[in-house]
């Protein structure tokens, strides 16, 4: 069948069976490798991307389910050699380790922070319930998101990615 | 992992989807879609392997529309998880509903989710859900859990299967006196829920009584002045787990007397299970801790453990206690 999902602004027309889920489309069709497969059974929350601006688990929801909605995935949250400011807040809070969650908790913050631009500890665990970080590195996971919020409310844009 | 293949279609009406269910040669070749959380998950586990899909998000005669008619609480079927956890009708007319949903999976599932299909899923049972093992309700002769793994089973099971409900919506749900309506080739009906969630028996190895052409189109929650109502969930983590046990309860007070109990228990049955034991215990009595363990007592008084989920029956009488003290308090 043919879908047209729209990713990060642009039209994706591609040629899929039904079967497939929205992660792979993402992954293999496309190429955007920047969303992750862990579990594949919507328990780890690795592969989280936006429908809509919400948050969802793209290996528990088909491509062809996607189609006409607004996809957008870590790939579309800054112009290419930038940081959106949930991701500088990450960057500068050492809120990844492994880095395997990160973009799904990166995403799963943007979704928090535009349904509640000041959560306070409680807010945020629950908004990240469903994203696991295996190297259990929650604590500073949740003060990046304290801080992404902090960057937001204080209208940061995208920065230039400085490597030191 | 990977999925069979199938055919995924975007029926224009309600009316071609009850038409297409009706014209399937059996009740997995076709299945509608909504969310996707429970029905991706029996199809990645080769539980259910349907033909084709009908999704049910494109077309118009299901809605997500949350209002007050007719003096009840009416949550159209594609009402999401996320919807039911934050709207503000729920959470005014009925917070306990709210709390099950935000207590149900994680914010990436409660945004596909919907209630429709969140009374539809099928048990967690991780028998029934591993397709190498034969079980019962998926057609085999016996239930491997009776005498197997069974820490996580029923306590009250009037059935072959073992299994029990994983919805805390329907717990609530139950708990207000729902009715589930739904439409099919015969028309529309309107099902209390407690004869919509019915134990799985030899003629129909479902936990509900939706027939094989039916669709559900919304639940309605009678709005009763003065009830209130709770709801408490335990949980082996805080987060992101099914109910080890539940409980939901209300009434309303008139004269400082307890009147419209309902005790409704999760996790500890194959449908949400009602306790008209412990209702009955309660009616007419000024709320108080002795009768609420006297009806704890009674709730779980024809409980029949297995041999690993004994603890069920400690836990389910505590939350029956905390849930009518919270309905007290509220």
């Amino acid at each position: 069948m043919t879908v047209d999902v729209p990713v990060n602004g642009t039209s994706r027309r591609e040629e899929i069976e039904p079967r497939m889920l929205l992660v792979h489309f993402l992954r293999e069709q496309i190429g955007l490798t920047g969303t992750h497969i862990g579990c594949q059974t919507g328990q780890c929350g690795a592969c989280t991307v936006l429908i809509d601006g919400e948050a969802v688990k793209s290996c528990m929801v088909l491509a062809a389910q996607a189609e006409g909605h607004e996809v957008t995935t870590i790939e579309g949250l800054a112009p290419a050699g930038t940081l959106h400011p949930v991701q500088q807040a990450f960057w500068e809070e050492h809120g990844a380790q492994c880095g395997y969650c990160t973009p799904a908790m990166v995403l799963s913050t943007v979704a928090l922070l535009a349904d509640d631009p000041d959560p306070d500890e409680h807010a945020i665990r629950h908004a990240l319930d469903g994203n696991i970080c295996r190297c259990t590195g929650y604590h500073n996971i949740v003060l990046s998101v304290r801080a992404a919020a902090q960057k937001v409310a204080a209208g940061a844009v995208p920065e230039p990615f400085l490597q030191r | 992992m990977t999925m069979r293949t199938f055919a995924y279609a975007q029926p224009e009406s309600l009316a071609d989807v009850i038409a297409a269910l009706g014209a399937a040669p059996s009740r997995d070749a076709v299945r509608p879609l909504a969310g996707g959380t429970d029905l991706l998950t029996l199809m990645k586990g080769d539980i259910v392997a349907p033909d084709r899909l009908l999704d049910l998000k494109r077309l118009t005669g299901l809605d997500d529309t949350v209002e007050i008619r007719d003096n009840e609480l009416v949550l159209g079927a594609l009402t999401t998880l996320t919807a039911i956890e934050t709207g503000s009708l729920v959470g005014e007319h009925c917070p306990a509903l709210a709390k099950a949903a935000s207590l149900a999976a994680t914010p990436q599932l409660r945004n596909r989710a919907t209630l429709g299909g969140n009374l539809l899923q099928r048990p967690r049972c991780w028998y029934f859900r591993e397709h190498l093992i034969p079980c019962w309700l998926k057609g085999g002769d016996a239930c491997p859990a009776r005498e197997g793994e069974n820490g996580l089973h029923a306590l009250f099971a009037d059935s072959p299967c073992v299994a029990v409900h994983p919805s805390d919506l329907a717990t609530v749900l139950l708990a207000m006196d729902a009715t589930v309506t739904v439409r099919g080739d015969a028309g529309e009906r309107a099902i209390a829920a407690g004869d919509f969630f019915v134990q799985p028996d030899e003629g129909r190895r479902r936990e509900n009584t939706l027939g094989g052409d039916e669709v559900v189109l919304s639940v309605a929650i009678p709005l009763i002045p003065g009830r209130t109502s709770a709801y408490h969930k335990a949980m082996d983590r805080k987060a992101w787990a099914f109910a080890l046990v539940s409980a939901a309860c209300s009434f309303r007070l008139d004269g400082g007397v307890m009147r419209d109990v309902r005790v409704v228990l999760g996790g500890v049955a194959p449908i949400p299970w009602r306790s008209t034991a412990a209702e009955a215990a309660l009616d007419g009595e000024r709320p108080g801790a002795d009768v609420f363990a006297r009806a704890a007592a009674a709730a779980l008084a024809g409980a029949e453990p297995l041999r690993h989920n004994g603890y069920k029956v400690h836990l389910a009488r505590n939350l029956v206690i905390e849930a009518l003290e919270e309905v007290t308090r509220a």
